[in-house]
């Protein structure tokens, strides 16, 4: 891919967007009895990137967007659950697009819910419970609905927003 | 065509099945509804072997530290390795958290828990508040 100084102010905003989404999340709080439930707004920018470059661009941004996010708003054992839930989201959705059998909203539901599962598995290491893998039901409930909206929205910045690079 | 693009269908990658959007979102619905089953399964399963326990047992770190029985009422700070604390209340066989020093305050926000193996995790002080005892079946997920 060309056009070198495009694709890293691209980038950079990017990373801006999802920074700005993640803090607007927790100005909106959802975990009511459930710990971990949340809009996964930042998921708005992977499936985006996902689909406009790859997903090589869309990990960069996503281990960026993790690390800023820790220090500026959490601490280690936030590091820890936000890095395991995107890593287990982007690669899941990379998987499904890449099948091609799958629509973005798909895809985008298919990442949220991985998203709550991959922090599951890591709280399920870390506090050694394996009890809090009963949260399971409804963080994939929450998942499958906040995945469908978030790919709805994405869809269409997919189709309307338009890269030199396309 | 116009539909197509909205669902991103424009970035086929090279090798991968041609399928048409109408089968896509098909397949998203097929999706939805098996992690949906997966859910009720999971939920299932937990309902189904709850039972009313006997004790709330205090973990730091994975590692038990105290266990209180249900049957008494109490009240108690749990001071973990970094000097956080959280308050935990026994009152009527009902465990439930009512302050913690960490800034989201989930812990206290989660329900009153008794039956064996439900627990009140306080995910950034690595404290988890389980229910044992009960029946003699230990938590199995």
């Amino acid at each position: 891919m060309k056009c070198t100084a495009y694709r890293i102010t691209l980038l950079g905003v990017s990373v801006a967007a999802a920074m700005v989404l993640s803090y607007i999340e927790t100005l909106i709080p959802l975990s009511i009895a459930v710990p971990g439930v949340k809009m996964g707004l930042a998921n708005l920018v992977m499936v985006f990137l996902l689909y406009k470059l790859d997903w090589k661009h869309a990990a960069a941004v996503s281990i960026i967007r993790v690390l800023l996010t820790a220090l500026l708003f959490g601490n280690a054992a936030s590091l820890a659950y936000s890095a395991s839930g995107a890593a287990l989201s982007l690669i899941v959705m990379s998987l499904l697009k890449g099948s091609g059998a799958f629509s973005s909203v798909g895809v985008s539901m298919a990442g949220a819910v991985s998203h709550n599962a991959g922090q599951i598995i890591m709280a399920v290491l870390l506090t050694g419970t394996r009890e809090i893998a009963w949260w399971l039901p409804p963080l994939i409930l929450s998942g499958i609905v906040t995945g469908l909206a978030i790919g709805a929205v994405g869809a269409v910045l997919i189709s309307k927003i338009k890269l030199k690079t396309d | 065509m116009r539909s197509k693009a909205v669902f991103g269908g424009r970035t086929r990658p090279k090798g991968s099945l041609v399928i048409s959007m109408k089968n896509r979102i098909r397949n998203d619905i097929i999706l939805a509804l098996a992690l949906l089953l997966a859910a009720l399964a999971v939920w299932g399963v937990v309902s189904l072997t709850r039972k009313t326990g006997e004790y709330a047992v205090v973990l730091i770190n994975g590692e038990e530290t105290a266990r209180y029985p249900l049957d008494k009422d109490a009240v108690v700070e749990i001071e973990t390795e970094d000097g956080h604390v959280n308050t935990l209340v026994i009152k009527d066989g009902e465990a439930s958290v009512t302050f913690a020093d960490c800034p989201d305050k989930l812990c206290v926000k989660q329900r009153a828990i008794k039956r064996t193996g439900e627990t009140i995790i306080c995910l950034p002080h690595k404290l988890v508040i389980r229910i044992e005892g009960g029946g003699g079946v230990d938590t199995v997920v």
